[in-house]
């Protein structure tokens, strides 16, 4: 049994696949060493340029692989643990862009609340690595490794504003359930490996679609992707296992809760996509009408609960776990079609809710978020106001927003496969949700303030960046959405063995 | 009456769901990392476990990965509730409740 270990040989590594992670992973190390060797205190802006300047290398080195990959076709490395296909490439490019937004509006914000500016950065790099490493990820191992350098790097952001009593809170919720989903998942991986053998994504596909090949009784493999569902629906606040979410999106620095629903969420489906929807996809019956339920669930939850908020942050963080039930109808779908149309949500989401978070962070500049601070905030900053706008009408799915492309697609590719019910659902949950995000906008818009915090409500230039760049592509991509929904058709996760 | 490998796999059910019931019921922060551990080393156990059954080393090398993962999760914990005492000695769970809505 164990004599294998003897003769053991290391796998021969394509390092240039691997650069991305390196990159990231090497962004943060020099930060740590340049911040904390430096003889005299290092301004916060090198954390900040570094920890851009890694996410915008890898991004490149992205897209030189998916060239590659698009010529050669997609190929396994590390002993088939990591895959390099669209798939991982697509979220690379996705998570590097997510980094670099936080990284520019978190450049404001951990100066005006005194938060160390290298542990900031230096933990968007790793948890960024994490992300990459689970939508990459061939092996449940590698996922798990994946998941949980992403969690331990996001539980630390979330403890930065340890000083107020909500920050705290936040902290302590956000860890305790996050290793409470983390040990769900981890057993999931424990019951598919005892049934079919093997960690091995190539190989679990392989012997579930080939009856005969499973070692254990499939029973044992239901619980297991029951489990595996359960961990999942945690981390991307699907309802109900969302409870999490609000205090933890409200309690945390906004651009952390936007790093959260964007990057830590695209990370989570990506690991979901790629472990139920197409390594165990010849158990579809055990998982579509589970995902199904919670997508429905999620999506009235959302609605309903995001109408009865007066927070704005606990609104968005309610119409998060709204978005995660849309997500889902494209994701139960499982048709390529609809893969792609939950590629491309997670896209046009992620640039809407970090712009929206951006936001949020500079009017509640005192953390303090209800929805009368935005009142007649059009009078007073017409250009913020006008950038909130766009992003609230696009999470509500208006047209000429990437907001209703994405909408569109989750809903079409639900009706092609006839699941009449969740679409019809999901259109008429968002007519509901509407009302929530069209509240603001009137606050925004019909009423005046009583005071005048107009100079309180500074805009660093790298945050104006930000939420410019966010409307430009939540536009763009509204009107003219054919090149991004071609992005996501080839983003497919091949699960090939071999170089 | 022989003890085979299917006992532990039942043990190490018992031990995912006593930690898990832990988590949820008991409200000292302290308590609460000791049932994450104690549901992760019932996975350890399975994996133990299902090693054993197929005959493949696999299952235990993950074992080592888990160990790892718990011990850098538990260091980021007891940061957050040595956070929590020093502002607040002998917090409970139910302290935390800001936030609410």
């Amino acid at each position: 049994m164990f004599a294998q270990l003897t003769q053991f040989e290391s796998p021969p590594v394509d390092f240039f696949s691997l650069t991305p992670l390196f990159i990231l992973v090497g962004g943060a190390v020099v930060i740590m060493l340049v911040t904390s060797l430096s003889p005299r205190p290092i301004p916060g802006w090198f954390s900040t340029a570094v920890s851009v300047a890694a996410s915008a290398g890898a991004a490149v080195v992205a897209m030189v692989l998916w060239n590659d990959v698009r010529e050669s076709g997609p190929y396994s490395t590390v002993s088939d643990a990591i895959g390099i296909d669209g798939f991982s490439l697509f979220f690379t490019v996705l998570v590097s862009l997510g980094v670099i937004a936080t990284a520019l509006v978190g450049d404001a914000y951990v100066r005006r609340e005194h938060i160390a500016a290298p542990e900031f950065h230096a933990l968007l790099l790793t948890a960024a690595t994490g992300a990459i490493v689970m939508a990459s990820a061939n092996d449940l191992v590698v996922m798990f490794i994946g998941l949980e350098s992403l969690s331990i790097g996001l539980y630390i952001l979330a403890a930065m504003q340890f000083r107020r009593p909500h920050g705290r809170e936040a902290a302590m919720k956000y860890f305790v359930l996050g290793a409470f989903s983390s040990a769900f998942l981890l057993y999931g991986i424990a019951l598919v490996y005892g049934t079919t053998g093997s960690t091995s994504l190539i190989v679990i596909r392989e012997r579930t679609s080939s009856l005969g090949a499973m070692v254990s009784p499939s029973e044992l493999l239901i619980v297991g992707i029951a489990l595996l569902l359960v961990g999942f629906a945690f981390k991307v606040a699907a309802a109900p296992f969302h409870f999490w979410a609000p205090d933890v999106y409200e309690g945390s620095g906004s651009p952390v809760s936007g790093f959260m629903a964007s990057v830590a969420k695209a990370a989570a489906f990506a690991g979901l996509l790629r472990v139920v929807v197409v390594a165990l996809g010849a158990n579809e019956g055990d998982w579509a009408v589970p995902l199904a339920v919670l997508s429905a669930i999620s999506i009235i939850v959302g609605a309903v609960m995001a109408i009865t908020q007066n927070d704005v942050k606990r609104m968005l963080a309610f119409s998060s776990v709204g978005h995660a039930g849309y997500i889902l109808v494209g994701v139960q779908a499982a048709t390529a079609e609809g893969m792609s149309s939950a590629l491309f949500y997670l896209f046009a989401y992620t640039f809407m809710v970090i712009g929206s978070f951006a936001v949020v962070s500079v009017i509640g500049w005192d953390n303090g978020h209800p929805i009368e601070r935005y009142e007649g905030l059009a009078k007073r900053r017409p250009w913020l106001a006008g950038a909130f706008t766009v992003f609230l009408l696009a999470q509500a799915g208006v047209p000429m927003t990437a907001g209703f492309v994405a909408k569109f697609l989750v809903i079409k590719s639900a009706v092609a496969e006839e699941i009449y019910w969740l679409a019809i659902l999901a259109m008429v949950a968002s007519v509901i949700t509407a009302f929530m995000y069209l509240r603001i906008v009137m606050a925004m818009w019909a009423r005046d303030a009583d005071v005048d915090d107009a100079p309180r409500l500074a805009v660093a230039p790298a945050t104006a960046f930000v939420v410019a760049a966010a409307v430009a592509i939540t536009l763009v991509y509204g009107i003219i959405p054919d090149s991004l929904i071609e992005f996501t058709r080839d983003a497919v996760p091949a699960l090939v063995a071999g170089n | 009456m022989e003890v085979t490998e299917g006992w532990y796999l039942v043990l190490g059910a018992l031990l995912f769901i006593i930690g898990g019931i832990g988590l949820l019921l008991r409200r000292n922060p302290l308590v609460m990392l000791m049932c994450v551990e104690l549901m992760l080393n019932g996975v350890n156990l399975t994996f133990v476990a299902f090693s054993r059954i197929l005959g493949d080393v696999a299952g235990q090398t993950v074992v080592f990965f888990v160990l790892v993962v718990a011990a850098a999760e538990v260091v980021v914990g007891l940061g957050i509730v040595v956070a929590i005492v020093r502002r607040s000695p002998g917090a409970t769970a139910d302290d935390l409740s800001v936030m609410k809505g």
